[in-house]
């Protein structure tokens, strides 16, 4: 569903952010992506939903290129993901349920379908009773599960979360993390950067670390080249 | 996404952009206000110049002096002829004894000077609306004065010609400043519009996020800019009334645009708008 060949990331004032990184991600798969700061990561999500394109090399996502997509069909190709940060970006002056129905307008569906659907996916994400609250009334866990809710709202194939946990306690992480998990099982491919090594520890997923720009480890090989499986973290 | 559909989310995304920093709207529509009020009071003063031109254009005349002694037939046939040419308003024959009594009216100190019989007879002649241009002027003179009777002809060439220089620098400058002016308007509103883009950073990339088309993000913007743009120019409409009467009551009256120059301001407001938020969103979507 997601394949990166020979794929490099260069900006012209930082330099090499990428260096020759394949890797495939299939369909319903859960991928923990770690490493230092500054190892590619924000890097490898930009370039899965389009906001950064390849130097060289090619991202594959749902069957579409980046290196043959036009500008203009880009729009589409993001509705099939879900994007999730750690800063949660939110709209301040809007009610949770408005920032969610903010991602279903902008994107065409029916005003009459809106109402229903925003009910499911707070509903989904355990905040049915927070629906007219705004953001800075909830807590940093609530506003992430809020922000999941938006990245739903499309019904994405992959749900690509950056740091989701990076501003949250301990409790709330578990429920952040236990939230990817169950969307995971209903057929979502999630595609996580983390730093908290614990919480990769405790999940037993498929892991891919970078550092410099490369992948330097993925769980995935690991255990096809190695069946009994290892310990690289 | 309906057309419908997409303009009801524009205009309210645009209508919140007021509500929500109602300051900088405000700021924006003043600065444009004035920017449009200062090339109302230059347009105003180019219509009143116009104005007065054209009253003065009016009184241009083609004066044909006759050779004493000429008969009345073939005068009042050269009348005719004269009176028949496309260019010509009215051919009137002015003879001797009402040549000096309209000189001793006019003159009035000098009336003592003027003995009957010192002035010719002559025919003037007035042009119709549009043909006082001294190309125009010169050719119906040098067409009267091919007839044997005529002396002389007059008709001020050099006053008719400074009088088009006059008009013409008054044109050329009002079209200058007025694109300097509109120039400055596409500026502000393009600064209006780049604060406003970045003061909605976030909101942007949300919707890039979620997969919102250019168009879509564009479109608030663009109404913004319309709307920025033409409540500008009804503000500078009103300040430029308001000063045309505070004039008219303590200076001098002047004329004031129609109804047709008014509107023609006011979409040419909503006009710069767009333009100053077409080429601002088009850069700085780019950096957020």
């Amino acid at each position: 569903m997601i394949r990166f060949t020979h794929v490099f990331k260069e900006f012209p004032r930082t330099g090499l952010a990428l260096q020759d990184v394949s890797l495939h991600v299939g369909k319903g798969e859960f991928v923990f992506l770690t490493g230092p700061s500054g190892a590619g990561k924000s890097t490898i999500l930009k370039l899965i939903f389009l906001e950064e394109r390849p130097t060289k090399g090619e991202v594959k996502v749902s069957g579409v290129s980046s290196v043959t997509i036009r500008g203009r069909d880009v729009p589409k190709l993001r509705r099939k993901m879900g994007v999730v940060f750690q800063d949660f970006r939110l709209l301040e002056d809007r009610s949770v349920e408005a920032n969610i129905a903010f991602a279903l307008e902008v994107t065409g569906t029916a005003p009459t379908a809106i109402g229903a659907k925003v009910s499911r996916l707070l509903g989904q994400v355990g905040l049915a009773s927070k629906a007219t609250s705004l953001p800075r009334e909830l807590s940093g866990g609530e506003q992430q599960r809020v922000a999941i809710a938006r990245a739903l709202a499309n019904d994405p194939v992959v749900l690509i979360a950056d740091e989701p946990t990076g501003n949250l306690d301990e409790r709330a992480t578990r429920g952040i993390f236990q939230l990817l998990r169950d969307i995971n099982a209903s057929g979502t491919a999630v595609i996580m950067a983390t730093h908290d090594l614990e919480l990769i520890r405790r999940a037993e997923c498929r892991t891919i670390e970078m550092n410099h720009g490369q992948i330097v480890f993925d769980s995935a090989e690991q255990v096809s080249a190695n069946p009994a499986g290892g310990d690289a973290l | 996404m309906r057309y419908e559909e997409l303009m009801r989310l524009a205009w309210r995304e645009a209508l919140l952009a007021f509500k929500r920093a109602p300051v900088l709207s405000v700021l924006s529509i003043t600065t444009i206000a004035f920017s449009l009020f200062a090339f109302g009071l230059f347009g105003l003063v180019a219509l009143n110049i116009r104005h007065q031109l054209s009253q003065l254009e009016d009184r241009v005349e083609i004066r044909a002096f006759v050779v004493d002694g000429t008969n009345a037939e073939a005068t009042s046939a050269a009348l005719g002829d004269i009176g028949s040419f496309p260019e010509v308003l009215s051919a009137k024959l002015v003879t001797s004894e009402e040549a000096l009594v309209r000189a001793r009216k006019e003159l009035g100190e000098f009336s003592d000077v003027f003995e009957a019989g010192i002035l010719p007879a002559s025919i003037d002649v007035k042009l119709k609306p549009g043909h006082n241009d001294p190309a125009t002027v010169s050719a119906v003179a040098g067409r009267i004065k091919n007839y044997d009777f005529v002396d002389d002809v007059r008709f001020g060439e050099e006053w008719v010609q400074k009088l088009y220089r006059i008009r013409n620098i008054a044109t050329l400058a009002g079209a200058v400043l007025g694109l300097a002016f509109a120039g400055v308007a596409v500026i502000i509103i393009g600064s209006t519009i780049r604060m406003a883009v970045l003061a909605r950073a976030r909101e942007i990339s949300i919707m890039r996020v979620v997969g919102a088309t250019d168009g879509f993000i564009r479109s608030p913007f663009l109404i913004e800019g319309v709307l920025k743009g033409t409540l500008g120019g009804l503000l500078a409409l009103l300040m430029t009334w308001l000063a045309n009467t505070l004039m008219g009551r303590f200076v001098f009256s002047a004329e004031f645009f129609d109804m047709k120059y008014a509107l023609a301001g006011v979409a040419a407001g909503a006009m710069i708008g767009l333009l100053g938020s077409a080429f601002s969103v088009g850069r700085h979507l780019r950096e957020v």
